[in-house]
């Protein structure tokens, strides 16, 4: 079924100039995904010799975290579990206004119109989200068992695509859902967890000199997780934090 | 490997392990349906660690235009940063590129959107050979194309040939009246129902290599039995396990009156334990629930076995220069199995280069820092910027992506599935006469010097206008079927695929020029193995 829509969309030349809202009618029609959608109607700005609305994309399939988008208000778009990339047509109504807008952080800069700079979650990665071993001696994967159901929960973390919904969802604008699935992916596991009160510690300070908020246990970073990761992860770094504080580390 | 990726685990807390396509054991290592996921998770978090270490800056948002050769040897590359547009020069003692594949070559695969082949497309440019170019693989478990609109082809991962069963309707009228919404698949008797995969293969059924099984789908489509409004999709089913496995589970649980419905509920259950994530994406796409109803799926484009042509040490014919992953041909031959395109990535980057890019640079030690002003980097700065300047001054009327889109479309035409000498030979010809036009009538949007994806899509398109060609050629040139590559001239009286060792055992380097591309041949020679055909009968 085709659909008539129109696009309030934000538009932002640059990192330094200020944006704002522009409307664009779009036929789409049920069966495309949200994206496919912005490219039909970037399709017609180039053929009005207008430019392109710009977003980020890559895999289209939900795993590299890449598609980001806040559509009428929530990060990923309306469907729960659902990244903007996998988001269709059919959950929205012939005529429906659609407003399109970048995540909003101060950690995550506008580049232009849906663009944004997340380069602040690679430096908490780069902070201590790794196993401090160089990788490339081969000790069989089978030398330290791990019991399936540890596996399994660190599992439900490492899920964790890193596409910044949490923030972009949050009124603090708080990296603690990402950073706790990190720290507890990695912190569950044997290999991981000899360093977890350094790790946990180094970063917690660099999300912080990011500029990334406070938690207030609001939750809206779950509710929003394409990945549905849950706020138990939240409580995991917390305690990995104050047993690393108070152990002196 | 002490990667520190996350894998499935049993629960004696060893890794879990399951079969793919084309083996007949369990052997690979997995992580649910994200296990390249998990991976690339591991591998990033390892670079963090480098970076954070200092020995090795990461330039994000930076595309690589152009290789730089000096006195014989790769010393550096020019690269566009993407938010700036400022060309910018980056020099060492070798270049080692990690570019991945070419699938998008063909517009719709299931490669992701970013994937090109210009950084490896420039190295050939410079005197790098590409080998094998034709090999593709075209994967079997993708959903089908819905229309023109459509940006890429979503892959529902292989492992579900381990529970599903590929399908079309015996006849031809049944057929006809699913593809008419008359007729439901679910509704055909089973006695109605050509399993086509398992009645062709029956040792490994299901599970034949991708390729077989891309081929026997569009078989059966193109006679007519497709399920798919476009005729373009067969069936994988998962009921015959849903029942299988609700019965196993019923009796586990000593249910000795057991109702249909309950089997059916615990079997969905134990399906949705093992491929709950793939389900839910694929009733995300088609708004279909396959617990219900059988999955629709067709071919697509997944994989390039060709590449830039390495030796053993992965260093190309250029010195100095080495190519890891799918940029590369060296691996997969003409048919990639399962679960190998990860073992090389990991394989190439961890085990391989570590070790062998040192007999190159061993010989380079009294080399002093390479320059960024030498006349070889001002050169390729200038000749990157000329083609961007020439295609922003075109001002066409047509868009980047409608080119992409046609050259797709005869790629898919005359190089999918199947291949034979004229299809080969008018669709290069085809590719000429789109890659004039492109130089006369494409439009691209917006300045150089600033976040400009158009522009980004119109360099990289240019260079796929050029590979695609070699493709056509390369095709053309191997007459005969191997793996990916099948030539409807060379096939068995049933219609398998039909190898001439005594001709084509070579592998075909190509070196690139705009009228006529040199094809160079490595011998394949078998020390220790017996060159042979191997059967899925």
């Amino acid at each position: 079924m085709d659909m008539n829509l129109n696009i309030k969309v934000w538009r932002q030349k640059n990192n330094k100039s200020t944006g704002g809202f522009e409307t664009y009618p779009v036929l789409a029609n049920e069966h495309m995904s949200f994206l496919e959608m912005l490219d039909v109607l970037n399709e017609d700005l180039v053929g009005l010799k207008k430019e392109p609305i710009a977003f980020e994309h890559d895999c289209r399939e939900g795993i590299c975290g890449t598609c980001s988008l806040v559509i009428n208000g929530q990060p990923h778009g309306p469907n729960s579990g659902t990244t903007t990339c996998q988001l269709h047509m059919r959950f929205f109504k012939d005529g429906d206004t659609i407003v399109v807008e970048p995540y909003r952080a101060k950690a995550f800069p506008v580049l232009k119109d849906l663009v944004v700079d997340r380069s602040s979650f690679d430096r908490i990665i780069q902070a201590g989200g790794y196993i401090s071993v160089n990788t490339g001696q081969a000790p069989d994967g089978n030398c330290i068992p791990i019991g399936k159901d540890l596996a399994g929960k660190s599992f439900e973390s490492a899920a964790c695509i890193g596409c910044g919904a949490c923030v972009a969802a949050c009124p603090n604008g708080s990296a603690m859902l990402f950073t706790s699935a990190k720290i507890t992916h990695l912190g569950l596991l044997p290999q991981g967890e000899v360093e977890a009160d350094r790790r946990t510690q180094s970063m917690v300070a660099q999300m912080d000199k990011e500029g990334f908020g406070m938690c207030s246990n609001i939750g809206a970073c779950e509710a929003q997780c394409p990945k549905e990761i849950k706020l138990d992860n939240i409580a995991y770094m917390n305690r990995s934090y104050f047993k690393a504080v108070f152990s002196g580390e | 490997m002490l990667l520190r990726a996350y894998l499935l685990r049993e629960y004696g807390g060893l890794l879990e392990n399951r079969s793919f396509g084309g083996v007949q054991v369990s052997r690979t290592f997995y992580a649910r349906g994200q296990t390249g996921q998990q991976l690339l998770i591991g591998a990033y978090q390892s670079l963090s660690r480098q970076i954070s270490l200092g020995t090795v800056t990461m330039y994000n948002r930076h595309e690589m235009l152009d290789l730089v050769i000096v006195e014989g040897k790769a010393r550096g590359i020019i690269a566009r940063n993407l938010i700036t547009g400022e060309l910018q020069r980056y020099a060492g003692h070798a270049v080692v590129l990690a570019t991945g594949g070419y699938g998008n070559v063909f517009y719709l695969s299931t490669n992701a959107m970013m994937c090109n082949v210009t950084a490896a497309w420039k190295s050939v440019k410079k005197g790098a050979l590409m080998a094998n170019p034709c090999f593709t693989q075209i994967h079997p478990t993708c959903i089908p194309v819905s229309g023109e609109y459509q940006s890429k082809l979503t892959l529902m991962s292989e492992s579900l040939r381990n529970d599903g069963r590929v399908w079309v309707p015996k006849k031809k009228e049944d057929a006809e009246a699913i593809q008419k919404g008359k007729l439901k698949g679910v509704d055909l008797k089973e006695d109605d129902r050509d399993y086509f995969l398992e009645r062709r293969y029956p040792a490994f059924g299901n599970l034949v290599p991708r390729d077989v099984a891309s081929r026997a789908a569009k078989t059966e489509c193109d006679k007519g039995h497709g399920v798919s409004p476009t005729g373009l999709a067969v069936y994988l089913d998962f009921s015959a396990a849903i029942e299988r496995y609700g019965k196993i589970e019923a009796n586990k649980q000593g249910l000795l009156e057991q109702t249909h419905d309950q089997i059916v509920e615990m079997g969905e259950k134990v399906i949705s334990d093992k491929y709950g994530n793939l389900f839910e994406m694929y009733e995300k796409i088609t708004g279909e629930n396959p617990y219900q109803l059988p999955m629709k799926i067709y071919p697509a484009v997944h994989y390039t076995m060709g590449g830039i042509w390495v030796d053993y040490n992965l260093e190309t014919n250029v010195p100095g220069l080495f190519a890891l992953g799918e940029c590369n041909f060296s691996d997969h031959g003409a048919n990639r199995l399962g679960a190998s395109a990860l073992m090389q990535g990991l394989a190439d980057g961890y085990f391989v280069i570590p070790y062998t890019i040192g007999t190159f640079l061993a010989n380079e030690i009294s080399t002093p820092k390479i320059k960024i002003d030498s006349p070889e980097f001002i050169e390729a700065e200038n000749e990157t910027k000329a083609l961007i300047d020439r295609l922003l001054s075109i001002n066409g009327n047509q868009s980047v992506e409608s080119f992409h889109r046609r050259l797709g479309k005869i790629m898919w035409e005359y190089c999918g599935m199947a291949r034979n000498e004229s299809g080969l030979r008018k669709g290069r010809q085809q590719i000429r006469e789109l890659r004039e036009e492109y130089y006369k009538d494409v439009f691209v949007p917006g300045s150089n010097e600033e976040y400009n994806t158009e522009l980004e899509k119109a360099i990289r398109v240019a260079d796929l206008l050029e590979h695609g060609e070699l493709m056509m050629l390369d095709a053309l040139n191997r007459n005969e079927s191997c793996g990916g590559h099948f030539r409807e001239e060379s096939a068995t009286p049933e219609g398998e695929a039909m190898r001439k060792d005594d001709e084509f055992t070579y592998v075909a380097a190509w070196a690139w020029d705009i009228n006529n591309p040199k094809l160079y041949k490595e011998p394949l020679t078998f020390e220790n193995v017996e060159l042979k055909t191997r059967s899925y009968k």
